[in-house]
């Protein structure tokens, strides 16, 4: 399946629609367009996992780079609608205590300074 | 006599999904549950993403073979690989609360299967061996 990354800027924060599986052979595109947003110190980033039925720790790399950028500039990163796999990566490596993860991005708007 | 299945693919980062969608299927076949087979084409993926990075270093055209052992009371599953005999503890799994990407990989596959155990530079290559015990047939 290949991956398909959608940005949607809103007035308040930018959406990241990411669809596919995120592995060792995709991820590097999900850091470019990452990268793209944190450069631009684009202040709340959600990505939004709703379409990624698998993602692995190159993946989960990739969003810790993603949020390490963010925190640089006191920015806001949050993933919101997992999937239960993709959730088990994160708990399996103890970042869901970490990432901000909301079951929406209704829940996120509701639950933060966006 | 216990079920085997081989997989042989080359060390190109896209064909981990293949792989994944074989796995998937042996995890049906040994009678695992969704969620555990999910969690079992993660361990295997994590492995052979670590002998492309690690052991082939990014090399696309390298062989990595797959063996998956149905036996009576366990699933095992061989990742063979003949390229750099990597220091099993350089690629030990990192404490979880040091925040970098990386290093993740060996920590899920032994948070998954039962046993994983690195045979690294013998004769005939690397072997990574990871076991997990069979669902209890209600």
């Amino acid at each position: 399946m290949s991956l398909n990354i959608k940005v949607q800027t809103k007035d308040q924060y930018v959406l990241l629609n990411i669809e596919g599986d995120v592995d060792l052979y995709s991820s590097p595109d999900v850091r470019e367009a990452l990268l793209k947003l944190t450069k631009k110190k684009t202040p709340t980033i959600l990505v939004n996992l709703e379409k990624v039925p698998y993602m692995d720790s190159s993946g989960v790399a990739t969003l810790i780079e993603g949020l390490q950028q963010c925190n640089k500039y006191q920015g806001r990163f949050s993933l919101v609608s997992l999937r239960d796999n993709v959730r088990e990566v994160f708990e399996l490596t103890r970042l869901d205590k970490i990432f901000e993860i909301h079951k929406d991005v209704n829940e996120a708007l509701a639950n933060g300074s966006v | 006599m216990a079920k085997k299945i081989e997989v042989r693919i080359t060390s190109d980062p896209q064909m981990l999904s293949v792989l994944r969608a074989a796995i998937t299927q042996v995890g049906q076949l040994a009678g695992f549950a969704p969620m555990e087979i999910s969690k079992i084409v993660l361990a295997v993926d994590e492995a052979c993403s670590n002998i492309m990075r690690h052991a082939y270093k990014g090399k696309k055209n390298q062989p990595i073979i797959v063996t998956c052992k149905l036996k009576p009371t366990k699933l095992e599953i061989v990742m063979h690989d003949f390229g750099n005999s990597v220091d099993v503890e350089k690629i030990k799994s990192r404490k979880l609360n040091d925040l970098r990407p990386g290093g993740l990989g060996v920590h899920i596959m032994k948070s998954i299967m039962d046993r994983v155990i690195f045979k690294n530079g013998t004769d005939e290559g690397n072997f990574l061996i990871m076991q997990k015990a069979l669902p209890k047939r209600q």
